[in-house]
């Protein structure tokens, strides 16, 4: 009786009102992140209003325990309704060769979304024929951050390339800055490797490196590994022990010139700290990437099963669309994927990445799941302690191909 | 006998959930551990998983594979940790113990505060000895308060190692050790006068130590050689660990050191027995059935590790791994199920080293009584 009632609702083009049940959204956004997802829950609920929305949020930055989380319900066969999960690769390679996710291809048609996102988005998103999740908002990995006033006092410009970095390094060190470029915890330091490894392989080096034809052991791949050395240098030792918050506090406070760090350091400095984007701190590309805008971005997938499945659809339609996308960046401190939408809602830093993502080559990041499976970037951790431990380029080089081997890296 | 049908009725739903809650899963484990779950992408996470029987295979790789040098690390990391936890426990819950023993001024109040730590969870400690371990705070300014520089040591993020050797040597080790073990066994026996044993354990000592002599030294694990140390990183886990069970100890040893009969000191007195001979042959000595519940206590606590290291330095930093971080980043991060599985059948192995004697050797004392 209820379904035919909703089959008669629906085909009166009532489905928004006719919609009613539940729907589980599963992520990892808590804390500074809470509001932007409820932002766009109670947007949700003025267009659905007979749905109940559970919000099942497991905190924990970057997601380290929702997934561990998500995984149990998975194998225990209880998916959540739609999930949270870094566009590209850690949901292809984790879930998709899995086939545990819908493809999402004909809602991109219904929706005009493969006009709103550009191509270089859709080919991250796509595998074997199908688009597998929808991003709502997109991040910027290959950032370098700096205090100009601090820069100035010191007569150094921002360095456009490694080797001018390291002459700059040399330059600040001999004036008393024992570390020039603040780092943090270990995936920070990942974070600073794929910025190396993209200047120096380039965009098509770096995007050869994630399908294959290029590998780790190859010259120019372990070069990576012997400026990253370098970079490395001029870093402070106690890296291990600094969250990221910490490592740009270093430079707002003048203990340091730069920070490699993604654009969440944006929304850090001027929400948190207080300071105004593009005087009190200020930003360029990181060194040999100008043109070229890394990414990365949280989307919502399908689950193949999802207890309230229509519901699930609506939310991802409303995440797709340039009202969610409005409403979810400017709160979060993200810009958003569509490229139509209004760069008033967005302050100084937000628009000038609006400007590169819409004119830049876009290529995707390792740390934050756009190019590798989880099982190949778990493993990278290792190998990068491997270097840290020999600093030896060609022994982290081999050990990454080894990984890359047995994870089937590009197949 | 109605009394034991009944007994084996209220029993019989407990032993069930045992057999399958524990046993069962343990078997499932290790069934796990002998496949490739997780090695192919597409299977780790499927439905249902086609699982492949590779033997030992993932056990290999863990000791001897390319990739897994962390976890090499992790099992140094472990040994040494053990080491000195068990030690700085044991010897600082002796000497407060011995201190509170002399009955001084306050010492209700001084219990409570020794035993305190025990009452917070690791994770409570983890996190507070983070922040004193800071490297620009905490401990290492104390200094500053009489106006010497502070210390720059950094605690939990230092690299430095100690105590390096190669991995690559292990089998030659292994047998150097146990072979002088063996050999004092040998010893023992002879003064005990217990030929047959004298005979064997001398000769499987010198098959082992002549092996390592020879062949052993050229046996290696590895195509390379790998160094593995004692990582100062861990001084730092191992100071809050100690605080956080020296004050266990101690409960323990002052509640031994109550219960030696005074009779038994006034003699040695009588005797003549200065105050250290009579802690040396006298109260150690009977203080050595504490010392063992402890440190089987201590043993499996230092084992199974993970909340800790966990709260003071992440599960990323190398340099501080444990085999249970090592398990549950491969196993949750990296889809890794059949290699977690064999690090959690090691663990479980390492446990039950150490529980096992103990439970025995309690089992045959309840018998004997």
């Amino acid at each position: 009786m209820r379904k035919w009632l909703l089959a008669i609702g629906m085909a009166l083009g009532l489905s928004a009102l006719a919609q009613t049940g539940k729907l589980e959204i599963f992520s990892w956004w808590a804390g500074d992140e809470g509001p932007a997802l409820e932002a766009l829950i109670r947007l949700y609920k003025q267009k659905y209003p007979g749905v109940e929305v559970i919000n099942a949020t497991v905190t924990g930055g970057a997601g380290v325990n929702a997934k561990a989380v998500l995984k149990t319900r998975m194998l225990g066969g209880d998916p959540p309704d739609t999930f949270q999960v870094h566009a590209g690769q850690e949901l292809i390679g984790t879930w998709v060769v899995a086939e545990r996710m819908e493809d999402l291809t004909n809602l991109f048609r219904q929706e005009g979304w493969l006009q709103a996102f550009p191509k270089g988005l859709i080919d991250l998103l796509s595998y074997k024929g199908g688009i597998w999740s929808v991003p709502v908002n997109i991040h910027r990995s290959n950032v370098m951050w700096y205090i100009p006033a601090k820069l100035k006092e010191w007569g150094v410009a921002p360095p456009k390339t490694w080797a001018e970095f390291l002459a700059t390094c040399q330059a600040l060190k001999r004036k008393g800055l024992e570390a020039p470029l603040a780092l943090g915890e270990n995936w920070t330091q990942q974070h600073l490797w794929e910025s190396v490894a993209l200047a120096t392989l380039g965009a098509d080096g770096w995007a050869n490196l994630w399908s294959g034809k290029l590998k780790f052991t190859d010259p120019k791949a372990v070069a990576v590994w012997e400026t990253f050395g370098k970079v490395l240098d001029c870093a402070n030792k106690d890296a291990a022990g600094l969250s990221w918050q910490q490592a740009v506090d270093r430079v707002v406070q003048g203990k340091a010139a730069f920070n490699i760090m993604g654009d969440w350091a944006a929304g850090y400095m001027s929400t948190t700290l207080k300071l105004k984007p593009g005087t009190d701190f200020a930003w360029a590309p990181s060194p040999g990437t100008s043109g070229i805008f890394m990414m990365l971005s949280d989307s919502f997938g399908l689950p193949k099963g999802a207890k309230n499945r229509q519901n699930a659809i609506n939310w991802l339609r409303l995440v797709g669309s340039k009202e969610g996308q409005d409403t979810f960046n400017p709160l979060k401190g993200s810009i958003a994927a569509r490229l139509d939408s209004d760069p008033a809602k967005y302050n100084a830093y937000g628009q000038s990445a609006m400007k590169d993502w819409q004119s830049n080559r876009i290529v995707g990041s390792l740390v934050h799941g756009a190019v590798a499976p989880e099982s190949f970037m778990s493993q990278f951790g290792t190998v990068m302690e491997i270097f840290l431990q020999s600093k030896n380029p060609q022994a982290a080089a081999n050990a990454a191909q080894a990984i890359a081997n047995q994870v089937g890296l590009g197949r | 006998m109605r009394d034991r049908i009944t007994a084996f009725l209220v029993l019989l739903p407990s032993l069930a959930a045992v057999a399958i809650f524990v046993y069962g899963f343990i078997g499932q484990n290790l069934w796990v551990s002998l496949t490739d779950w997780g090695k192919n992408p597409a299977q780790a996470l499927a439905l249902r998983p086609e699982l492949h029987f590779v033997g030992l295979e993932n056990y290999r790789e863990l000791f001897t594979g390319f990739v897994d040098v962390r976890f090499r690390q992790s099992v140094v990391n472990l040994i040494f940790f053990t080491l000195f936890f068990m030690a700085g426990s044991l010897g600082l819950g002796l000497l407060l113990a011995m201190a509170l023993d002399r009955g001084p001024k306050g010492e209700g109040f001084f219990r409570t505060v020794f035993l305190f730590p025990m009452a917070l969870s690791f994770v409570v400690t983890g996190t507070i000895w983070r922040w004193l371990l800071q490297p620009q705070g905490g401990v290492n300014v104390l200094p500053t308060l009489f106006g010497l520089p502070p210390f720059s040591f950094p605690w939990l993020t230092t690299r430095q190692q100690v105590l390096v050797f190669d991995w690559n040597q292990l089998p030659f080790y292994t047998a150097l050790a146990v072979g002088l073990t063996l050999l004092y066994v040998a010893w023992k026996a002879h003064r005990e006068g217990e030929r047959k044993r004298l005979f064997w354990s001398l000769f499987s000592s010198g098959v082992l130590l002549v092996w390592a002599l020879t062949l052993g030294r050229t046996t290696h694990l590895l195509p390379y050689p790998e160094l593995h140390g004692f990582s100062l990183a861990l001084v730092g886990v191992i100071l809050a660990a100690v605080w956080q069970m020296s004050g266990y100890t101690m409960a323990l040893y002052l509640a031994g050191l109550r219960g030696i009969p005074v009779e038994v000191l006034e003699a040695a007195k009588v005797d003549g027995a200065s105050e250290w001979q009579i802690y040396r042959y006298v109260i150690l000595p009977l203080l050595a059935p504490i010392t063992l519940s402890a440190m089987i206590v201590l043993g499996h606590i230092a084992l199974k590790i993970f909340d800790l290291i966990f709260a003071m330095a992440g599960l990323d930093y190398a340099p501080t791994d444990v085999p249970a971080i090592y398990m549950y980043l491969l196993a949750f991060r990296g889809n890794q199920f059949a290699k977690g599985a064999a690090i959690g059948i090691l663990l479980l192995l390492l446990v039950a080293a150490v529980v096992i004697p103990y439970l025995a050797s309690q089992l045959k004392k309840e018998v004997r009584r």
